[in-house]
């Protein structure tokens, strides 16, 4: 009995401070790995090569955002890296085939946010597992995408788009000021709004959700389209940085953004993380990337480190939390 | 204790139509608008190219059983196969190619099993991790580029026949007799059933549910092991990006057979025929000329659909 009811109590309501402790341990990481990378290479402190790492994380930000929202509610989105693949060949066609950036901006947007309610239809609606409809889904985009392009690459886009991923303003790159207005909404969406607030209910007990009235099915359908749409967000950067689309360039995206999301200390388990955490996130793991780089290490180590660093993640965050209760 | 672990087991005869339906169907649709598709030829065609999804969709069917994933076989059947190419390129040997390919698989099987059971993380985070973790190996091992000049001996398993069967047909029926001895007809069978029915009845009979699920995903790794070498073979090289996504094919026959995500349910020969839809959905949309692209959402519509139906069916 005692066990029972140990089990069903939330989490302690001070949890808050426990993220504080969380967050300045994330803090401290994030000055050890730039203590360590300025001391091993003199190129790291360079404001180019800063504000590189800040581009770069700033992408990584824009998946993962959204996908903090899905796994608040305990879910997960795989299929976010495959979207916004589809999501920059369909934009790159209508710019090519409208001359207009606006439209292309808005059919990308569009695009990833259909794909996110596909998936939020298939786990309310369907009641399939998040993890394996999103899964099925990566594997459907993929196809599509690779059939739609059928090998060809689009490239050349006008230089006003073009400006969104690779222009700076007052010295700072352009995707620096909209990763800190997505920050900014995030945060206050998730920590200051009843949705948000609805969200992180879901996440923490499904059932006492239902019960006290938060209508969980639209809610879960909102967490998804929002992690589809970032999803497109994210397209037009990449698009528009690397002037190019090409079929594959959302096969190393996914695992990077989850990576984000669980050193961030967003727990898999659902109810417990924030929008900041997977800034945070996203910054450690891109100095870890950047740094490998500088330290001319293969970028074929890549994909093997960041596996690493998220089983890391998810174990570090199952131990502090068993220690915590 | 036995008899407690086996109450699990779903009724054959319910499952038979979904998946039974679902391939016949197939047969029958490609039989119509597929040109050359029912011929002798093309059948044991699709049987062959079948035989490394066999492989590594028996195993899944027993993870998925304990209420697990393996996201990562496509990336470890790449590691693994690269492994054949290297150790039987320079030593020659196609033994000691496959010992190679087997120890490396059971290595990254026993490291999923030990993430899950152990540590206790989710088995589809776990798996995407080390589905890294195998895709940046394979990476540094071939150094991007493909493996070529493998020794004839690796390469003719591919092409060999046994009394008129081609070999990697008599491999997939020797490892479907074998899980299925294993499954239905050993202790070790029943506790795996009880293991995603009814974890608490094993840890009452005194049994470790931790080293059973260790096993159930070590067999996983090892299978990939063999798998390599079947696909190294068949591309006679290897090659980092061989076995991309060949997870996902498994996880579809798995779902196809009628093997639940939720309830310890698992059905081996539903397994199989869910193999067989997934090759005659691939091989039919290959001889009406789609692409591979268009093969590969179409597995993963396969997929979607047929976890609905089984949902529906849970409800019902």
């Amino acid at each position: 009995m005692t066990d029972i009811s140990k089990e069903a109590l939330p989490l302690p309501r001070s949890f808050l401070s426990q993220d504080a402790i969380q967050l300045f341990y994330r803090l401290l990481a994030v000055l050890l790995i730039c203590a360590v990378l300025a001391v091993l290479n003199d190129s790291f402190l360079s404001l180019g090569n800063i504000l590189n790492v800040l581009r770069q994380a700033s992408l990584t930000f824009f998946i993962a955002s959204g996908l903090t929202l899905v796994v608040l509610t305990a879910g997960l989105d795989l299929s976010v890296g495959a979207n916004v693949a589809l999501s920059a060949c369909i934009a790159g066609t209508v710019i090519h085939t409208t001359g207009s950036p606006v439209l292309g901006i808005l059919t990308g947007l569009a695009c990833g946010g259909i794909v996110g309610l596909l998936n939020g239809i298939m786990v309310t609606a369907l009641r399939i597992p998040s993890f394996i409809a999103t899964y099925g889904m990566l594997w459907v985009l993929n196809g599509l995408t690779y059939w739609y392009m059928a090998g060809e690459t689009l490239h050349g886009f006008p230089a006003g788009f073009r400006q969104i991923g690779s222009g700076y303003l007052f010295g700072l790159p352009i995707p620096v000021y909209l990763l800190l207005v997505f920050l900014g909404i995030g945060t206050l969406f998730a920590q200051r709004t009843i949705w948000g607030q609805e969200i992180y209910a879901i996440g923490a007990n499904p059932v006492a959700a239902r019960l006290s009235g938060i209508p969980v099915a639209r809610r879960l359908l909102l967490v998804y389209a929002v992690s589809g749409t970032m999803a497109g967000l994210a397209s037009i950067i990449f698009l528009s940085r690397l002037n190019s689309a090409e079929a594959d360039i959302g096969e190393s995206l996914t695992l990077p953004a989850i990576a984000a999301v669980l050193i961030g200390g967003t727990s898999l388990f659902g109810g417990v993380g924030t929008v900041f955490g997977t800034f945070i996130g996203a910054l450690i793991l891109t100095l870890v990337l950047n740094g490998m780089n500088l330290l001319s290490v293969s970028a074929n180590w890549q994909p093997l480190v960041t596996g690493i660093i998220v089983i890391l993640a998810v174990w570090l965050d199952m131990k502090t939390r068993r220690r915590a209760q | 204790m036995r008899e407690a672990a086996v109450v699990a087991q779903p009724n054959p005869l319910q499952r038979i139509p979904g998946v039974a339906i679902a391939l016949a169907a197939l047969i029958v649709l490609f039989g119509a608008i597929a040109p050359g598709f029912l011929t002798p030829a093309n059948f044991s065609n699709v049987l062959v190219q079948s035989t490394i999804l066999t492989m590594l969709a028996l195993p899944m069917t027993l993870i998925i059983m304990s209420e697990g994933l393996d996201l990562s076989m496509g990336a470890v059947l790449t590691l693994t196969s690269l492994c054949v190419a290297i150790v039987s390129l320079s030593t020659k040997s196609m033994l000691l190619g496959l010992g190679a390919g087997v120890l490396v698989g059971a290595a990254f099987g026993t490291v999923n099993g030990w993430l899950v059971a152990i540590l206790g993380i989710p088995p589809f985070v776990a798996t995407l991790g080390t589905l890294g973790m195998a895709q940046g190996l394979s990476l540094i091992v071939s150094d991007g580029q493909s493996v070529v000049g493998i020794p004839h001996s690796v390469r003719d398993i591919y092409s060999a026949t046994l009394l008129g069967i081609p070999v990697p047909i008599v491999l997939a029926l020797v490892t479907y007799a074998a899980f299925h001895g294993l499954l239905y007809h050993t202790r070790f069978g029943s506790y795996v059933f009880a293991l995603g029915g009814n974890r608490e009845a094993l840890r009452y009979a005194g049994l470790s549910p931790n080293k059973l699920l260790i096993a159930v995903y070590a067999l996983g790794g090892t299978m990939a092991g063999v798998a390599g070498l079947l696909m190294t073979a068949r591309m006679n090289s290897g090659h980092p990006t061989a076995g991309l996504g060949l997870e996902f094919d498994a996880i579809a026959a798995v779902a196809v057979g009628g093997t639940s995500f939720e309830r310890g349910n698992g059905w081996l020969l539903g397994t199989l025929l869910g193999v067989l839809a997934v090759g005659v959905l691939r091989n039919g949309l290959n001889l009406i000329s789609l692409p591979s692209s268009v093969q590969v959402a179409s597995v993963g519509v396969l997929v979607i659909v047929a976890l609905f139906l089984d949902g529906l069916r849970s409800r019902a």
